[in-house]
């Protein structure tokens, strides 16, 4: 409408409808003006977002890909099976510092019948470019598969950090020389190994499996506690604070009568809704660890702390899915002799459906990205073991995903950094998913009248 | 009726914690962020290589660990506190206050405190006065004290090169400011001669003096680092100029980012750290509840094998991530295995 121009139109002496006056002039330009700040609110959010996933994948992505390098050893029965007997309890009293042993002396061998040159590199230096965890992992196989002994076996064995690193170009020559834990010549002998096909980078699944690792190993730290901890916290917050949040709120709704009290609790449970979630850490440390004796560390009792977090939040989306209802349904239902009760879980309850799954999910990612309450209940641990299965597993001790992503932050060893930010991808997903899952129930459940 | 199911499944967990609260089987400990890479390292090969679970080993700071240790006797407590400074004689008052009356005291080595700059900077040899020279709220010079006004390591000592003092060190919850008050701060003080100065100013109160050796400028030339080394590591990253403090072990991680600058002439290593010529460094224990050692089980054989020859020695894993193998090694493991519990304090 704004180039609505008089065009071929006697101009009178007054003033037309078609020009534009001074006011409209004014108010256009507003809205012109008013728009622009929208748009430039947009872009900002969205060249913030895309700055902090770049970064995050940037960063991160590689954690996904992992460097192996292929070892030949013969497995010694005399000295993993110093007994003789191929017991599986005895031959577990050999510890993994002899494995690891065994694998550094067997693998400069291992190159050379490869054709691989390993001159002007000691032995000892050869035996550093493999991860501390490969001597565990070989000897797992071993236990298992005790017969494995005194046979020739082909092993991939994960590489040390640092060669990881330089394969997927964090570490240079250059920085090579500087640094303590590794040298210029074991990286050009990985080079050569990479050639012959001796050291490969693939997809790295033990990233989302593996447990967390301690600083000397890096390459072999991994997610899995954490996502069977939060795991199994947003099962206790689901089953806990669905239920109780959905009857407070039909309650609340429904069958409340409207006096003081009741705004009490409504004003309460606004409140609640905007209590820094720290506090909420503080109630479950005095409450469910020391009151009533639950373990620490547990995701049960992060569980129940998150529950409580969450609560408020259902309550109140819940609430505004049930005002949503319109009235003439209850009336109809009434109407037709149905009892306050059937009225409300045969007829409103369904119709509220999308918009409290909605709810319940966007409180749920809420929770699941939560890491201060669990501080103060032990979860910001290092946690090796993976709990078992329900329920008794609510019960062991368990990590959380936030808080895997503030321990490798905190680590010394560089190659920590790759790995707090592709828990922070693995984070994201899981985050995108519970949306996407809250958007597709909403429409599929959705009614519109 | 959903509602319902979902009612009597909720109910079904708060009962099963009411009664599942009992045996636990894994060893639990928590304590200085500077013990835990240590912790965590044995907590690896104690899980892989006995039939015990792995041990959890919670960070929250050496005062944190030693408050959850003296809370008292039970499976719902802590069974080991790792520290980076000693315990002090009101955790032990705590502790026996709460029943917790038998605790052993374990040295586990020691960790040298190191003064790194950006790797491509100028070299630094310090002495404890440049420290205290270029940070102190207050020096003295000419033998009157005045407000410390140095904006370069020159003008501190005409040896060191001209760059702007800006040093980042531990803020006060980290065991190690409280090292680097007494090893760096406060010998600077002495061995510069302003600690008699203040103490005379003060009519030979020595607390007082000492008090004044250990505030630090509030200009923005020393900055508290709460967090981790790795914040310090960043922001030396962002600011060139800066110097920060690390671990020994963080720094060893690390030798291509840092450049480490030698205090009174020593250069920091494993080496000179165990020898004792360079000055700062601290001893690294871990408490012991021995109530909780036939209880929990794997807690004897984990402290065993924490000081075994295997981990803490001067070839173990422990000595190739930074810590400085401990002398009187054996001793440890001997106390360990006959559970002698720790005496009263000297002090």
């Amino acid at each position: 409408m704004t180039d609505a121009t008089a065009q071929n139109t006697p101009a009178p002496s007054g003033k037309s409808l078609l020009s534009l006056d001074q006011r409209t002039r004014r108010r256009n330009a507003s809205e012109r003006r008013f728009r622009l700040y929208g748009a430039v609110a947009i872009c900002l959010s969205i060249a913030a977002l895309v700055m902090l996933l770049t970064s995050v994948i940037g960063n991160g992505a590689s954690a996904f890909f992992q460097t192996y390098a292929k070892i030949e050893l013969t497995l010694d029965p005399a000295e993993l099976d110093p007994e003789g007997n191929r017991n599986p309890d005895e031959m577990g009293k050999v510890t993994t510092l002899r494995y690891g042993n065994l694998m550094k002396a067997a693998f400069p061998a291992s190159l050379q019948a490869a054709g691989i040159s390993t001159e002007g590199i000691s032995d000892t230096e050869i035996g550093d470019m493999l991860s501390k965890e490969a001597p565990a992992q070989l000897r797992d196989r071993v236990l298992s598969d005790p017969d494995m002994l005194g046979e020739s076996v082909e092993f991939w064995a994960l590489a040390n950090g640092r060669i990881d690193g330089y394969i997927k170009g964090r570490v240079s020559m250059a920085s090579a020389e500087r640094d303590s834990n590794v040298s210029p010549a074991q990286l050009q002998l990985a080079d050569r190994m990479r050639e012959a096909g001796l050291l490969t980078t693939r997809f790295n699944w033990d990233f989302i499996t593996f447990p967390d690792a301690s600083e000397l190993r890096p390459e072999a730290a991994g997610l899995g506690v954490a996502i069977v901890g939060s795991a199994y916290m947003m099962l206790i917050v689901l089953f806990l604070a669905l239920p109780i949040g959905v009857a407070a709120s039909i309650y609340l709704e429904e069958f409340a009568p409207q006096n003081r009290f009741t705004d009490l609790i409504e004003v309460n449970i606004s409140n609640l809704a905007a209590v820094p979630s720290i506090v909420f850490g503080i109630l479950g440390l005095a409450v469910f660890i020391n009151y009533a004796g639950l373990p620490a560390s547990a995701p049960i009792v992060g569980g129940l702390v998150l529950t409580l977090m969450t609560l408020p939040t259902i309550i109140i989306s819940t609430r505004a899915a049930l005002k949503a209802v319109p009235p003439s349904i209850r009336s109809a239902a009434l109407g037709v002799g149905a009892s306050k009760m059937q009225t409300v879980f045969h007829h409103v309850l369904p119709l509220a459906m999308p918009g409290i799954l909605t709810g319940t999910i966007l409180g749920l990612a809420q929770a699941l990205g939560e890491t201060a309450p669990l501080l103060l209940i032990g979860m910001v641990a290092f946690v090796r073991d993976y709990p078992s299965w329900p329920i008794d597993g609510f019960f062991d001790p368990a990590s959380a995903l936030p808080v895997q992503v503030y321990n490798f932050t905190t680590r010394g060893d560089p190659a920590f950094v790759e790995r707090a930010s592709g828990a922070i991808i693995v984070l994201l997903v899981f985050l995108l998913c519970m949306n996407l899952l809250a958007i597709y129930l909403r429409r599929k459940f959705e009614r519109r009248w | 009726m959903n509602t319902a199911k979902f009612t009597v499944s909720a109910l079904a967990i708060v009962a099963a914690s009411a009664t599942a609260a009992a045996a636990r089987d894994n060893i639990q400990t928590a304590g200085s962020s500077t013990v835990l890479p240590y912790a965590t390292i044995v907590a690896e090969s104690f899980g892989e290589n006995f039939d015990f679970p792995t041990p959890v080993v919670e960070s929250g700071g050496s005062g944190a660990g030693r408050k959850k240790l003296c809370e008292g006797v039970g499976e719902n407590t802590i069974d080991i506190a790792n520290s980076s400074s000693r315990i002090s004689q009101s955790d032990i008052d705590t502790c026996a206050q709460n029943g917790v009356t038998e605790i052993m005291e374990v040295r586990i080595g020691y960790d040298g405190i190191v003064f790194a700059s950006d790797i491509e900077g100028p070299d630094f040899a310090f002495t404890p006065a440049d420290w205290f020279n270029a940070l102190a709220k207050d020096i003295v010079v000419d033998g009157e004290v005045k407000a410390n006004d140095n904006a370069s390591w020159s003008d501190v000592n005409g040896d060191l090169p001209d760059q702007q003092i800006l040093a980042f060190v531990p803020g006060t919850k980290h065991g190690t400011r409280e090292v680097f008050d007494e090893k760096v701060i406060l010998a600077g003080c002495e061995e510069s001669g302003a600690m008699e100065v203040f103490a005379e100013q003060n009519g030979g109160d020595e607390d007082k003096a000492e008090e004044m050796c250990t505030s630090l400028r509030t200009d923005g030339v020393s900055v508290d680092i709460d967090g981790d080394y790795t914040e310090t590591l960043a922001r030396i990253d962002a600011n060139k100029n800066a110097i920060g403090v690390f671990g020994l072990s963080f720094y060893e991680n690390n030798t291509d980012k840092l450049k480490v600058a030698t205090m009174s002439g020593i250069n920091p290593s494993t080496e000179t750290i165990a020898s004792g010529e360079y000055p700062v460094s601290r001893p690294l224990y871990f408490y012991v509840k021995n109530a909780h050692l036939d209880v929990i089980p794997g807690l004897q054989e984990y402290i065993e094998f924490f000081v075994s020859d295997d981990m803490a020695g001067p070839d173990g894993p422990l000595a190739n991530y930074g810590l400085v193998s401990d002398p009187e090694l054996a001793a440890t493991q001997e106390m360990v295995a006959n559970r002698t519990p720790m005496g009263p304090l000297d002090e």
